[in-house]
Formats: structure tokens, C-alpha cells, sequence
């Protein structure tokens, strides 16, 4: 520890010089021992009497009133000493913590990892940015050895660490579901039990549960008040609101969920986003539905994964690169 | 940018209305559930929170308002919204919340 003690030689040295010659040089060595002494850990008192010191040593005949009032400083700075204590002690948790929680974000991204399927005659492009490091969005795809795939978008209440478990929850109860059961709306009644069972009476869910099928090129499926998605005709240049009226999952134990189904034509889009998407806010204005929508068809053109990027830098420029929520946006094509 | 929320608590009657004025999001939520719940948990009481001057929800404002729902399950309360704007209005369209919720948009009073 000792030489972690302000050393009183070299402040006596600097403090002469200073008082001798008024020199810049010393001054910036003072400012150089500051920042030393807080890396330190040398509380403001611990410099002051040091500096009581040196001035004795230089100035022994020091009117008593000068001795008096640095004694008074000293006690006066006392607090400040106490205060630095506590925000090292509070860097050091901060920096725990920020640790912990990036190992975390890693282990949900392990755990709620989507492989982009390629399915012949469809081009999908998706995207997924948490707003802090934790996503509180969750999509996934799952293919079928008949070609069909399911698509699962999902939106929990919140962000970060909460959002994030609730999400595993709801994936491996997917998981958990036997393969025969694919019903968009059959999907949504039972993930709605499982939530209800298990979460906070204030958590609750929005899902999207869609399943595309090659044989006969429909897409059906089912919402649990999720963020509308949109669907693009290709031969019209024409977007639609896809609706599906459904209950959050979380809210009551028996929602029944209205399944829809769409013929998808060659050159047609579905489009699914989360609400981070939709309720983009820039200052105090907020991004309206249409702009939305005018900036997806924007980039609709090329593939799907460029798009989906290209939307979401736009949103990413206009929130200047600081997003309020999690942003998630699948684009899905039909090539032929 | 209004970030805080104001709760003033009126009784009328046979109901308390809660007056809300400002947004409702992840920090000022708290505050909402604070001031709503023990209101819902009284048997027979009807509890009415006026949106009026909430020009801002996000999802955390639903989940609260999901809370304040069981709970008027539970005791055998009344909860119901009023004076909702347009953009909090959709929150609870989309959700289909207003399917279960008792949501009175006819009445705009002041405006």
C-alpha cells in the first residue's frame, strides 16, 4: 500500500515550485496528480493534509488562522472523500453486472437462435435488434418435411431481462407442442395457457403464428394482438393490412383465436413487424403507419434480406441510432 | 417531451375516477398501478380512469390495466376507461383488450 500514499516529497517539491515561479509546467503535474490520485483511490482529505504538510514544512511561521481554516477544509471535505469510496464501489458493481448481463444476451441468443430456412419458391429475409441487450422480441421458423413452414413472430410486454425469460418460456412450449400441431389458431390457444398459468398478472404477450403451405400456395393465420402485419400484391402495387382480430396471450385462461388464410400469388409479400417498428417516435412526433409502410415499399423491391435491412437503417437514422424498442421485421416473397 | 404522469384521484357518487394526465410508459407505470390497484381490490367498487390527457401508452400501460382487469375479477370490482385518444384508443383495439375491457368512448367530456 505505500506506494499508494500520496507521496508528501514530491507534493512538497511541486507545491515550492509552484509558489516560487507561478509556472504553468507545475500546475498540469498538479492536474497529473489528481487524476493519479483518484486511480488510486486518494480521497480529497488525504491531499489536503498533505498539502497542510507541505505548506508547514515551506512556511513555518504560517498565521494560525491560515493552519485553522485548512484544518476546517479538511473536515469540510470529508463527504467528498466517502462519495468517491462509494463510486468506485458502484463502478465496480456496474461493471459486474454489465458483464453478467452480456453473457446472458449471448445465452439467449443461443437459446432462441432461428435458422433463416431456405423453402423453394419463397425469399425470406428477417431482422431483430433489441433496443438494450437483451431482446424482448422473438421470432422463429420452423420447417416441415412436406416443405411448409411455420413463422412465429412474438412482442413480450417490456424490454430486457424480464421480456427476455418470458420469451424462452414461450419458445420452448412451442417446441414442446407435437409436431401434428400446426394450427395457427390451435398454436395461439395453447401458448395463451401457458402464459396465463405462468407470468405476472401485468406480463402478457402478442404473437403472430403463421404457416405457409407449398401445396396448395396459402398462407393461414392467426393473432393474438399482435402489431398488424401488411401483404403486398405484386399485381397491383398494392399494400393490405393483414387482419386478424385475437386476445394478448397472458390476459384471460380461455381466448379463442380467429384463424384467416391467404392465397399468395407470385411476387406477393408478407410483411410481420413488432410494434418497435410501428411505434418509432422521433422527438415528439410519431412515426405514423403510413410512413411505415411507404418506406417498406420503398425497398419491397429487392431481396428480402436487403430490404429488411434497408428499412431498418432508415429507422435506425431516424431515431439517430438510439432505439426505444425492440425492432423486429420479416419479409417473406414468393418467387414463383 | 412530457414525461411524467399525473394521478388525481375523484370520488363521484358511487365511483372513483382517476384522472390521468401525461404518459404512460415503462417509468411512470409504476405510479399507475400504485394508485389503481387498491381501488379494484374493494368489493362492489367501480373504479373509472379518465385518459383524456394521456396523449402517450405504450405496452406497459396495458399491462397494468390487465393487473387492475383480474384483479376487479377477483373482488368483484368495475373497472372502465374513458375519453380515450385516438392513438391509445388503437393500443387496446389491436390487442383486442377492448373486447374485455369496458371501454367508453362516446363520452368526450371537455372537448
Amino acid at each position: 500500500m505505500e506506494q499508494m500514499k500520496l507521496d508528501l516529497n514530491n507534493y512538497r517539491n511541486l507545491l515550492k515550485e509552484y509558489l516560487l515561479t507561478k509556472n504553468e509546467t507545475v500546475l498540469y503535474q498538479a492536474e497529473q496528480l489528481s487524476k493519479m490520485s483518484v486511480q488510486h483511490s486518494i480521497s480529497p482529505e488525504e491531499i489536503i493534509n498533505v498539502h497542510i504538510e507541505a505548506l508547514k514544512d515551506l512556511h513555518p511561521e504560517l498565521p494560525q488562522e491560515v493552519t485553522d481554516s485548512l484544518d476546517f477544509l479538511l473536515e469540510a471535505m470529508i463527504s467528498y472523500g466517502l462519495a468517491l469510496q462509494e463510486f468506485q464501489f458502484l463502478r465496480q458493481k456496474q461493471f459486474e453486472l454489465e458483464s453478467e448481463i452480456s453473457v446472458a444476451a449471448r445465452m439467449q441468443e443461443t437459446l432462441l437462435s432461428t435458422v433463416h430456412p431456405s423453402v423453394k419458391g419463397l425469399d425470406i429475409g428477417a431482422i431483430s435488434v433489441p433496443a438494450n441487450q437483451m431482446n424482448g422480441d422473438y421470432y422463429h421458423f420452423v420447417t416441415d418435411k412436406d416443405g411448409s413452414l411455420g413463422i412465429a413472430l412474438a412482442d413480450v410486454i417490456g424490454k430486457g431481462i424480464p421480456a427476455a425469460l418470458a420469451m424462452s418460456m414461450i419458445k420452448y412450449s412451442m417446441d414442446s407442442f407435437p409436431d401434428n400441431q400446426r394450427e395457427p389458431s390451435l398454436i395461439l390457444e395453447n401458448l395463451n395457457r401457458v402464459v396465463e398459468r405462468n407470468v405476472d398478472p401485468s406480463m402478457f404477450i402478442t404473437m403472430f403464428y403463421g404457416l405457409y403451405n407449398p401445396e396448395d400456395e396459402t398462407f393461414s393465420f392467426a393473432s393474438a394482438g399482435h402489431e398488424p402485419g401488411f401483404y403486398y400484391h405484386a399485381s397491383e402495387d398494392r399494400f393490405e393490412e393483414i387482419h386478424a382480430r385475437g386476445l394478448v396471450l397472458g390476459a384471460t385462461h380461455n381466448a379463442t383465436y380467429q384463424q384467416c388464410i391467404q392465397k399468395i400469388n407470385k411476387g406477393d409479400c408478407i410483411i410481420l413487424l413488432t410494434d418497435g417498428v410501428t411505434e418509432c417516435r422521433v422527438g415528439d412526433r410519431f412515426v405514423e403507419r403510413e410512413e411505415v409502410r411507404q418506406v417498406i415499399k420503398d425497398y419491397i423491391h429487392l431481396p428480402a434480406q436487403n430490404a429488411v435491412d434497408k428499412v431498418y437503417k432508415y429507422f435506425e437514422r431516424l431515431q439517430e441510432f438510439h432505439l426505444r424498442d425492440d425492432f423486429t421485421l420479416i419479409i417473406i416473397k414468393k418467387e414463383v | 417531451m412530457n414525461i411524467n404522469l399525473e394521478v388525481e384521484v375523484k370520488k363521484q357518487e358511487a365511483s372513483t375516477v382517476l384522472v390521468l394526465s401525461g404518459e404512460i410508459d415503462a417509468y411512470t407505470a409504476p405510479k399507475l398501478k400504485e394508485s389503481l390497484l387498491p381501488l379494484t381490490r374493494q368489493p362492489n367498487a367501480e373504479v373509472v380512469v379518465d385518459l383524456e390527457h394521456v396523449n402517450y401508452m405504450d405496452s406497459t400501460g396495458l399491462g397494468v390495466f390487465i393487473s387492475a382487469l383480474k384483479s376487479t375479477n377477483e373482488c368483484g370490482s368495475k373497472l372502465r376507461l374513458i375519453h380515450l385518444q385516438d392513438r391509445v384508443h388503437r393500443l387496446f383495439k389491436i390487442t383486442s383488450l377492448d373486447n374485455i375491457i369496458t371501454i367508453d368512448t362516446t363520452v368526450r367530456g371537455g372537448n
